[in-house]
């Protein structure tokens, strides 16, 4: 019997063409924690993926003025929102390091990567954000090197954190004063799409590109799971 | 990731020269301090633990685990056909899964059952502590509880003596407010005396919280620890440790006296992991005591054959009977909650309660029941003329509520007239003076034993030893009904026990 991965609860699989001939593979979790997880829809903003009726919402054009109009990220794409269920399933999934809890979005994750970047996928290179290296031990994985893995059989790692401050318990303003935590290890000459888990101010993203563009790289996208 | 590796590697190496320069030092401190290694081996002995819980530099843990002092062994075995995790013998194939990890650039198993308490994986044991073991300190006439047990009381406060003295188990069937607590006190005493390391356990993490400062009152004088998920201290080096059943899962042969508190509770009774971790926290010569207001089944058939030694208490300490449930009847009572309209039969009922100066406690079948309840009752509160003089405040809590210990404690400083709860409080608290109402007691959450537990919410106090309890349904269940019959049989036993003392 197959059991929903979150909750641990017995799934029924329901027989119809589609399971019986194999097109798509079923779900790791049960119809409830689906339901849980509420996908970004409607009209979303261009820059940030975050659910707004305006064309590019008021962050992004701030963010636009902090760079003097040549924002380094020039889109990121999200696909869920970061609600209750979604924060406790992180949480589990990389403080708590429930390793497998990933593969829940493995064949999402490469969908939307297919749908919305697939104007660069042949030369993009896809760019993980990494974690700190003493980070990195105590969790035994990177979440973010996790979702690239699912949408690249070929990840690089061309940057590396020497800063490993928790982002998480931080106010918008310290995270948005805060140092460049990224050092450059590779030169980029190609469009990179970087990836990570959640996209919360932009800042970390954003301090990836800024690096990445003056060091040559011509256009920097993000895919994201989460847009908080 | 070449590199990240190659600099961990460095940074072992570091750690590796730093301890072979220090360790002189140490071993010359190792013979001579006996004192430091006896400070370890409280916090230590009788412990199962990961690396990262053990909170020593990292040259003093591999000293530790050279001279044989902390012993590793394999955290998660897998033999042909199953996996079992060593920290909470997990063997069902689903809670494992392989993890690719960046320690030792392996895929390899982890544990994920019990994954909250941290992460169990194959590549790093679990520590034992194999040194001196923790002489634990005599105490004399450690108890300072002035007050007198009852007879009932007294009885089974001497029977748990013996099975102590005599190293076996027990179980402790008292209705509920027959005061259990108190009945634990001359055992831990007896305990204390002798020098032996105690451990009361519950499934619920607020009887921990309510227990600690009783137990802290009868015992001003020993250090006392309680342990659960998000406790304050929680090193867990005291001689008396009162503790969640989860938290067990880190202690191995720790415990001389083992008494778990409320073995029938959710998730105790049905989790086979928490019950291996309560026979692997008691040391192989040492007594179990069990405490119960509503046996399960399984408990039932071992008492009947024998396999179980019990005491029943059928008595509450202030001698008054249980109060017994009153089943109102009220039409579509679901659909009625869920259009947010309350029934008649309950607005009358609290219009003509005995005493209206009684807090009261309204037990909600779902959460979104309870907090809907909370609104719904506000705005009436606020537009009934009689109900409105009375200048009731109200709130409601549930299991994810942030702010559940504070509004319990602030209701039980009277500061909320009304609390609204989900099955939480349902045991193991109370509240001196208090009418219990349950909403859609025909719910499949409120089984036997938790409505009797619910009942036993009232009239617990010497001042107030009576109070109201009413179940509102639509269709009585077969757990109403038996529970209503429990609790009418205990009364019975407890007439005939109350006669009997009289001749």
């Amino acid at each position: 019997m197959k059991r929903c991965l979150y909750c641990q609860e017995a799934i029924y699989l329901r027989v119809t063409w589609n399971n019986v001939v194999q097109l798509n593979s079923p779900s790791s979790l049960c119809e409830l924690c689906e339901e849980k997880l509420e996908w970004i829809e409607g009209k979303r903003c261009v820059v940030c993926s975050r659910e707004s009726p305006a064309n590019c919402c008021y962050d992004c054009k701030r963010w636009s003025e902090f760079y003097n109009g040549k924002d380094p990220l020039i889109r990121n794409y999200s696909l869920f929102t970061y609600n209750d269920f979604m924060k406790e399933l992180i949480t589990t999934w990389k403080y708590r390091g429930d390793y497998v809890l990933g593969t829940i979005f493995q064949d999402v994750f490469k969908q939307q990567y297919k749908k919305n970047y697939s104007f660069i996928m042949k030369q993009a290179i896809v760019l993980p954000i990494p974690l700190s290296e003493e980070r990195l031990l105590e969790r035994c994985f990177n979440q973010a090197a996790m979702l690239g893995q699912f949408i690249s059989n070929d990840v690089q790692i061309g940057l590396s954190r020497t800063l490993s401050e928790k982002q998480a318990k931080k106010s918008r303003f310290e995270r948005i004063t805060m140092k460049n935590p990224f050092k450059q290890t590779e030169r980029l000459n190609k469009p990179v799409v970087l990836v990570d888990d959640i996209y919360t101010t932009g800042r970390t993203l954003r301090h990836a590109a800024q690096l990445l563009t003056e060091n040559g790289c011509p256009e920097v996208y993000s895919l994201t799971l989460c847009r908080a | 990731m070449k590199k990240i590796i190659q600099l961990f590697k460095q940074r072992q190496k570091r750690d590796m020269d730093k301890t072979c320069s220090s360790s002189v030092k140490y071993n010359e401190q190792l013979i001579l301090d006996k004192e430091q290694l006896q400070q370890y081996a409280a916090r230590y002995d009788g412990k199962l633990l990961l690396e990262e819980e053990f909170y020593l530099p990292t040259s003093l843990f591999t000293l530790l685990v050279r001279e044989k002092i902390i012993t590793p062994t394999p955290s998660i075995t897998a033999s042909f056909f199953t996996t079992t995790c060593k920290r909470c013998h997990q063997s069902e194939p689903q809670y494992f899964a392989t993890i690719h990890c960046a320690r030792c650039e392996k895929p390899h198993l982890y544990c994920r059952s019990c994954i909250r308490m941290g992460r169990v994986m194959e590549c790093t044991p679990l520590y034992e502590w194999t040194g001196p073991p923790m002489n634990w300190p005599v105490h004399r006439a450690p108890c300072s509880w002035q007050g007198e047990l009852t007879k009932a009381q007294q009885h089974a406060a001497n029977r748990m003596v013996k099975t102590f003295e005599a190293r076996c188990s027990l179980l402790i069937w008292a209705v509920t407010g027959s005061g259990k607590t108190e009945m634990l006190f001359p055992t831990i005493t007896a305990a204390l005396e002798t020098g032996k390391r105690i451990c009361i356990a519950s499934p619920r993490a607020d009887v921990v919280r309510e227990l600690v400062p009783r137990l802290q009152a009868a015992f001003s004088s020993i250090p006392i620890q309680g342990l659960y998920g998000g406790s304050r201290d929680n090193d867990g080096t005291a001689q008396l440790l009162v503790s969640t059943t989860h938290q067990l899962l880190r202690f191995k042969h720790a415990f001389d006296l083992l008494i778990i508190d409320e073995v029938d509770a959710f998730p105790y009774h049905q989790d086979l992991t928490l019950q291996f971790a309560a026979s692997r926290a008691r040391k192989e010569e040492s007594s179990l005591v069990y405490l119960t207001a509503t046996p399960r089944k399984i408990q039932r058939q071992q008492m009947a054959m024998n396999q179980l030694d019990y005491v029943f208490v059928p008595a509450r300490f202030h001698g008054h009977l249980l109060p017994v449930p009153k089943f109102i009847y009220c039409a579509k009572l679901q659909e009625r909650l869920v259009s947010d309209e309350l029934p008649k039969e309950f607005i009358h009922w609290l219009h003509t309660r005995k005493k209206p100066s009684r807090q009261l406690l309204v037990f909600a079948s779902t959460i979104t029941l309870a907090n809907k309840l909370t609104e719904v009752l506000q705005t009436l509160f606020q537009h009934d003329y009689a109900l409105h003089q009375l200048q009731y405040n109200i709130t409601s809590v549930h299991a994810g509520d942030e702010k559940r210990e504070e509004k319990v404690a602030a209701f039980r400083r009277h500061d909320y007239h009304v609390l609204i709860t989900t099955t939480i409080l349902e045991r193991g608290v109370t509240f001196p003076s208090v009418d219990v109402a349950v909403l859609d007691a025909s719910h499949d959450v409120f089984d036997e034993a938790a409505l009797v537990q619910i009942s036993g919410r009232a009239g617990r106090s010497q001042a107030d030893p009576t109070g109201e309890v009413v179940f509102f349904h639509d269709g009585k269940t077969n757990s109403m009904v038996k529970a209503q019959a429990d609790i009418m049989k205990m009364n019975r036993r407890a007439r005939e026990k109350i006669v009997g003392e009289d001749e």
